[in-house]
């Protein structure tokens, strides 16, 4: 949690306590009925909770004549990309037209659609009204049992914001207000009636981490561990230390073994199935957990707001972990004081995986713009980057960091059709998205607006179906 | 390298103490936000003031320092609308923010200047994005009354700002009623008590040796601040959101007639655009808010901003809260986006003037300042050479002037960047020993 600001943890707080209160007493009501008949047996959690999401179905599409970033660094001028069955089906030069819908893209530009590594939208949705503050579980700073995807509420009018700048694909994290905040999920940004509607089959989940201020502040103004980076680091080693016998035990089950949900997820990661999202601002604190990593042998996947990876960007890059950052964001808080405008393209130079993210209902909806500001500041200070290069940031790299890199991220044959046409360059402030394909299905258009989403909250409210 | 580099920078930051030069900038795209471009235009400042703005292929008159402008943009400085700079270093670090008192017994009588650093980092940050001046409001703590803001100019070592005192900031909305006890009627009863006592104040009607007529929130103090609200001397600026609460602040000025009311963030303005624009209220606008984040800002749309423009509104481009202090920078950004949203069918947005207007023209008219935000004879000497179209995000200022002086192009942002840029020989010495 970073945007949602330092106010929202102990906002959190307080909304626990009044929703506590209130589906405690209807619980003992439903307590008191006759129990349902119990199932027969049970199923695997990932089985429970299967992604229900389908893709809506398209027609083969040509978009020719066309400036095309591929979103793994490549770019095609004047180019074309046939997409049909969901998929990719070509991309180049020139693309076989027969049976599909042909649109001239002529001054316009074809990308991946967007992926944003960190969001919170659905778990920090608006209205932010304190019943809806689902994003932090504050009751204590090991909470690796909770699912994000538990609290995403889809009517969240964020998603079709997001869709209209362009993202197709997004990871909702919980906060950062605990060492082990919990899992996250990686959405296709396709609201729906649930959560599980929206859910990207075969993206692996995530934990999310965090060090610096905000667990030791949460939990030291309670007089609890962790008060300090010191505490942060020991409670974080640990619950490691407690992880790696769970999942010895796991593995060999006796008599005593009980179901750990906290632990589950633990044991998971050290088993490298699920990957770690690390909210880390200081290049000092990244080492220490660089260092906590070989001590579990486990890995991080990112760092997010990593507002200084600039200073141990060839660290990073040695090390294969991705940088989730701000193109300028800063001086918000102590960890943030050293911000500068060139961390993306510094980590990028470096070699490393550089990823723009927003952890931002506003910054989701721009991150094309983000891109760009970050990649020229890079040039003034002479770095040779191009942009189609730049645009690896928002493609492939966050791909990579969510281990979604083989599905999504790039344009290429075979992969999934998430498409956008802007009106213009989508570096310029001046662009923005005119079409945008979700495997293939065309769900938001500006000439038509029909396709432009409205949630369940936002009908009967004024702006109903806005420009927005 | 990095001595010829320590040499510069020394020049650079010498550069307020030298006695003024008389500066033509020459050959660029002049913004002058008084009619169309001046293509070619030549820029003349003498004295802390623009003295001329010649068109193309005139003669770079004898006395003045040439500054090659050719294929640059060159505008009067970016104006933020509003904000919280020289008030904070570190957002959530209490000691280093001076927006708000929430426990202190006064309110509207607090005056932001005092606590205004000229060197905080922030400033320095800003000003090399063609950032000249800015709105620098408190934040309401106790109260609903936040206190006087300043219009201070960015200029290296400046330390007066242009206008202490410019103007009271109060909340309504959803922030007023959660200060004033939990309701709207519990926060405007408070603005109509403290309005009114400095009312019967002006009027006489209390002795100043006299306790408060009634037992009221707003202190002695706090009521007499108020007095130049009451007689329009100070502008009151009301954060404001909600169509319906927009309508309700609008009476205050039927009930103190000499009232000046600015809004702020008016997110629903769009849905009043008509009533604000025959009420002569102007507004200070985020812009980009597009999201129902509260239920005051259900009908939040980046048309917000244009369509009240197209009734008539004057509006400027202010930086939301949490970014106030830090991020007034990305103004340019917000007005490229006000453009962008006019391309999109059903979308209303604003021309590339109107938009650099307001962030630079529109909000020094807000506040009376006419020499500010254009370029024109007489106006403060506040330029910017941008390396290509402002508005557009691969762009930025090569050069910076304010009251006529060349800035330097540094802060401790460019300082961090140049020691860790990637490539550079190892010193055999750790990053500290590189300056």
């Amino acid at each position: 949690m970073g945007r949602f600001g330092v106010g929202a943890v102990v906002l959190a707080g307080a909304a626990l306590v009044s929703a506590c209160a209130t589906t405690g007493r209807g619980g003992q009501a439903r307590g008191g009925e006759a129990p349902a008949a119990p199932l027969s047996r049970g199923v695997p959690a990932d089985t429970a909770f299967a992604s229900t999401y389908r893709p809506r179905p398209g027609v083969p599409t040509v978009i020719a004549n066309v400036t095309i970033y591929d979103g793994k660094g490549g770019r095609v001028d004047n180019g074309a990309i046939r997409f049909e069955g969901g998929k990719v089906a070509a991309i180049g030069a020139t693309v076989p037209t027969e049976g599909a819908t042909v649109i001239d893209g002529r001054g316009k530009w074809v990308t991946p659609g967007i992926i944003d590594v960190h969001s919170h939208l659905g778990n920090y949705p608006s209205p932010g009204v304190q019943a809806h503050s689902d994003g932090n579980e504050v009751t204590g700073p090991v909470r690796s049992e909770v699912w994000a995807l538990h609290a995403v509420w889809p009517q969240d009018p964020g998603f079709a914001r997001a869709l209209a700048g362009g993202v197709t694909v997004l990871h909702v994290l919980p906060g950062s207000a605990n060492l082990f905040g919990g899992r996250g999920a990686t959405l296709k940004n396709v609201p729906g009636v649930t959560a599980l509607d929206m859910l990207m089959p075969g993206a692996p989940w995530s934990l999310k981490m965090a060090c610096g201020e905000n667990p030791k502040r949460v939990y030291g103004s309670r007089n609890q561990m962790p008060g300090s980076r010191m505490g942060n680091v020991a409670l974080m080693r640990q619950t490691w230390a407690n992880a790696e016998k769970y999942r010895a035990d796991r593995a060999k089950p006796g008599p005593q073994f009980r179901r750990d949900l906290q632990m589950e997820t633990l044991a998971d990661v050290l088993e490298g199935k699920i990957l770690v999202q690390n909210h880390c601002y200081r290049a000092d604190e990244i080492a220490m957990v660089i260092g906590m990593t070989r001590e579990f042998g486990y890995r991080v996947s990112a760092f997010h707001h990593a507002v200084e990876a600039y200073k141990i960007a060839p660290l990073l890059a040695a090390e294969g972990i991705c940088a989730a950052l701000w193109a300028d964001w800063w001086g918000f808080k102590m960890e943030s004081y050293d911000g500068i405008r060139e961390n993306l393209p510094f980590v990028h130079a470096a070699g490393g995986c550089a990823i723009t993210h927003s952890d931002d209902a506003h910054g989701i909806q721009r991150l094309n713009q983000e891109t760009a500001k970050a990649l020229a500041d890079g040039r003034r200070m002479g770095l040779q980057i191009r942009d189609e290069e730049a645009w690896t940031w928002i493609g492939i790299n966050a791909a990579k960091a969510l281990g979604i890199a083989d599905k999504v991220g790039s344009l290429e044959p075979g992969k999934q059709a998430d498409v956008v046409l802007w009106n213009g360059d989508p570096l310029s402030v001046y662009s923005r998205p005119e079409k945008v394909w979700v495997d293939g299905a065309l769900l938001h258009d500006v000439t038509n607006p029909r396709l432009r989403p409205v949630s369940d909250f936002e009908l009967g409210h004024a702006g109903e179906g806005d420009v927005k | 390298m990095r001595r010829l580099l320590a040499v510069a920078l020394a020049l650079l930051l010498a550069a307020p103490t030298v006695a003024q030069e008389r500066l033509a900038i020459a050959g660029g795209r002049v913004v002058t936000n008084t009619g169309a471009p001046v293509e070619g235009g030549t820029v003349l400042l003498s004295g802390g003031r623009v003295e001329a703005v010649l068109p193309a292929g005139a003669a770079v008159p004898e006395g003045y320092r040439r500054i090659d402008a050719a294929g640059k943009w060159v505008t009067p400085g970016i104006v933020a609308g509003i904000s919280q700079l020289g008030a904070v270093e570190v957002h959530a670090v209490d000691e280093a923010n001076e927006t708000v008192a929430r426990t202190a017994p006064a309110s509207a009588a607090l005056a932001l200047e005092t606590g205004l650093d000229p060197d905080e980092t922030a400033i320095a940050v800003t000003r090399i994005e063609g950032v000249t001046a800015a709105v620098t409001a408190p934040f309401p703590g106790r109260t609903l009354f936040a206190g006087q803001g300043a219009i201070i100019s960015l200029g290296e070592g400046e330390r007066a700002p242009i206008r202490a005192r410019a103007f009271q900031h109060v909340a309504y909305g959803e922030l007023g009623s959660r200060i004033a006890g939990g309701s709207r009627p519990a926060a405007w009863a408070e603005i109509l008590n403290a309005l009114d006592e400095a009312q019967r104040l002006r009027t006489g009607l209390v002795s100043p040796m006299r306790d408060q007529h009634r037992d009221l929130r707003v202190t002695r103090d706090d009521a007499e601040a108020l007095v130049p609200v009451l007689t329009g001397a100070q502008p009151l600026l009301v954060r404001v959101n909600k169509a319906a609460d927009i309508r309700q602040v609008l009476t205050l000025r039927a009930r103190y007639p000499g009232i000046r009311l600015v809004l702020v963030e008016a997110t629903e303005g769009w849905i009043v655009a008509d009533e604000l624009a025959r009420a002569n209220v102007p507004v200070i606008a985020l812009g980009m808010e597009n999201l129902p984040g509260r239920f005051e800002t259900v009908g939040a749309t980046m048309s917000n901003v244009g369509r009240m423009v197209a009734a008539g509104v004057k509006v400027a481009l202010g930086t939301p809260d949490l970014d106030a202090s830090f991020q007034p920078r990305l103004l340019p950004q917000y007005a490229g986006n006000m453009v962008a949203q006019g391309r999109l069918p059903g979308g209303v947005g604003l021309s590339w003037d109107q938009a650099f207007a307001a962030i630079s023209r529109a909000p020094a008219e807000i506040f009376g300042l006419s020499d500010m935000g254009r370029l024109a004879a007489g106006a403060r000497a506040d330029v910017v050479i941008w390396s290509g179209d402002p508005l557009e995000l691969s762009s930025a200022p090569e050069a910076v002037f304010i009251g006529g002086r060349s800035q330097p192009m540094e802060s401790r942002q460019t300082r961090l960047a140049r020691r860790y840029l990637p490539g550079q020989p190892d010193t055999g010495l750790p990053k500290a020993w590189t300056r």
